[in-house]
């Protein structure tokens, strides 16, 4: 076995963007929960496609364009086996927020009527929270939200009567981008089916960090990004189980989703096509199933266990350290790659801007989250996330980041 | 980073900045917020005579939006509203002591000034 510094190092040589100088400081990147940085492979694929296969899909009869059908359809296959689910059962979106929409537009308009209740939490994305804002609105029903607990837990008590109000959708992140929390969503996913719901798990911050098989976790929707887990930007996926899938309207119409057109009507695609209305971002789904043979090479059991080992050494100095204050779980077991902060009378927009005279990269904001915020009664919070290429070192640079901050702002 | 960003100026008005509180007495009055980073400032201004007479704000912020606040309110306090309406970014530049700043960072310098122009736009509408 190859020592974590030295699998790192052998990653960070596939990522050309380390060759960049932030600030005339070695790049320190710690915002991949914003976006991840990509490999050559990854690039190398999306250059091949339009160098070699360039096409529309699923139109033309030559042989480049079956090429190109084939390359996509291969890229279907792939990426659904990553999340353990058949090819037919992966839509390809735009991103994640594209495919929670999908759900909440198609399935949610088929499904439900007035005075229904929809089940979220308050560690919710905003593309999580929006969309069943609007359905609810829309059609009368009730929306409902887990509250969390000041350790930035789903608070029991509060999923039980949640539950206990027969939701007909249960609609939950398995790790939030700013509390860093994992939710046990296997264990939501068989309460919901237990109360009459189905149940739909956001993966934008799982799918790229950990195991994820659909089947094993039982939910019936999941939802993820391309750009998180080292794939290109505009392409993700939603995991629909089949019969759900098909049971559900259309949600963008026009061509490629239909069967038959007359002036009359139409009848709509098979699954998943009746899903991908208009031309598809293939060299984007080719870039993702790059992504994802890259992260099969690597491991997704070292993936995990690689932030763990990160978050594990970070956060006892960050909670050690005086003036910061630090949001979320404090047990590694129970986080992702992800840690919140503030530093005492400084915002965090100051904090990121000194962070990046270090050469460090942090994102600084609500990190489109403000219920999280009005939760801890805080504005914004600064956001450290750790990915495959961060290495141990790095946290050192960090908290002599944080000490910086406190000498600037003479705090702490 | 401009290091300059963190200057005696910057940091002295962020941390102490002249101005802050409520101004029972005023008459215009607006609060706005940049979305992305969630940096609020009210104004409340006390108009006479077409001149800013007094001028208190409220809020959070980033150091350059606090200082900016700060400033801008000693700045106009005695101002005509035209005088106001003419600053721009360059103004707010020259207050901070900073020769340039980036896109993001110059949204959160100019928020107190918008805010301050809305709250005078709504109370010439009212008059
Ligand atoms: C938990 C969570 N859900 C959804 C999203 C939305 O992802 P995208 O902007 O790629 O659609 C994000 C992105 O930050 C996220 O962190």
């Amino acid at each position: 076995m190859l020592s974590d510094q030295l699998v790192v190092e052998r990653i960070r040589r596939d990522f050309p963007i380390f060759s960049r100088l932030e600030n005339g400081k070695p790049l320190i990147y710690l915002d991949s929960a914003a976006t991840s940085q990509r490999p050559i492979q990854v690039i190398n694929a999306v250059v091949e496609f339009y160098e070699k296969i360039n096409s529309n899909v699923h139109r033309g009869l030559y042989t480049m364009s079956e090429e190109a059908t084939e390359a996509y359809e291969a890229a279907r296959a792939n990426v659904s086996s990553f999340v353990g689910c058949k090819p037919e059962e992966l839509v390809f979106t735009r991103n994640a927020t594209e495919a929670l929409n999908l759900v909440a537009f198609s399935w949610g308009r088929a499904n439900i009527k007035q005075g229904d209740t929809i089940l979220i939490t308050q560690m919710e994305h905003h593309s999580n929270i929006i969309p069943w804002q609007i359905l609810s609105a829309e059609k009368k029903a009730h929306l409902e939200y887990i509250r969390i607990t000041d350790d930035g837990l789903l608070d029991p008590v509060s999923v039980e009567e949640g539950l206990g109000k027969g939701p007909k959708i249960v609609a939950i992140t398995q790790a939030s981008n700013v509390l860093g929390t994992i939710n046990d969503v296997k264990a939501i996913a068989k309460k919901a089916h237990e109360a009459g719901a189905i149940c739909l798990v956001d993966g934008a911050q799982s799918v790229p960090h950990m195991p994820i098989n659909v089947k094993e976790i039982g939910c019936d929707f999941l939802a993820f990004s391309g750009h998180k887990m080292l794939g290109p930007m505009g392409i993700g996926g939603l995991y629909g189980e089949f019969d759900l899938l098909d049971s559900m309207p259309p949600f963008l119409t026009g061509g490629e989703m239909i069967k038959e057109v007359n002036l009359e009507g139409a009848s709509w695609n098979d699954v998943p096509y009746k899903f991908e209305a208009g031309t598809p971002n293939v060299e984007g789904a080719i870039g993702l199933s790059a992504a994802v043979n890259y992260l099969k090479g690597i491991g997704m059991g070292w993936v995990r266990s690689h932030e763990r080992e990160l978050i594990a050494r970070a956060l006892p100095l960050m909670l050690d350290e005086n003036g910061v204050k630090v949001y979320g779980p404090t047990n590694p077991e129970q986080r992702g790659g992800v840690i919140s902060f503030n530093v005492e009378g400084v915002h965090a927009h100051d904090v990121a801007e000194i962070f990046d005279s270090e050469g460090i990269t942090i994102r600084s904001g609500h990190h489109c989250a403000m219920p999280i915020m009005n939760k801890f009664g805080i504005p914004a919070t600064a956001r450290v996330s750790f990915y495959v290429y961060n290495y141990g070192d790095e946290i050192n640079v960090l908290m002599n980041a944080i000490k910086k901050v406190k000498r600037v702002f003479s705090v702490g | 980073m401009d290091e300059d960003l963190y200057r005696e100026i910057i940091l002295d008005h962020y941390k102490h900045p002249s101005n802050f509180g409520y101004l029972p007495e005023a008459n215009a009055k607006f609060r706005d917020s940049n979305t992305n980073c969630g940096d609020t400032i009210q104004m409340e201004v006390r108009v006479d005579g077409g001149e800013i007479r007094d001028i208190r704000f409220t809020g959070v912020g980033c150091a350059v939006c606090i200082a900016s606040a700060s400033l801008l309110t000693e700045k106009v306090k005695g101002a005509k509203i035209s005088e106001v309406m003419s600053l721009g970014e360059k103004d707010v530049l020259s207050l901070l002591g900073l020769s340039s700043i980036t896109p993001e960072r110059g949204k959160c310098a100019m928020l107190p000034l918008k805010v301050l122009k809305a709250s005078l736009i709504q109370f010439q509408k009212q008059a």
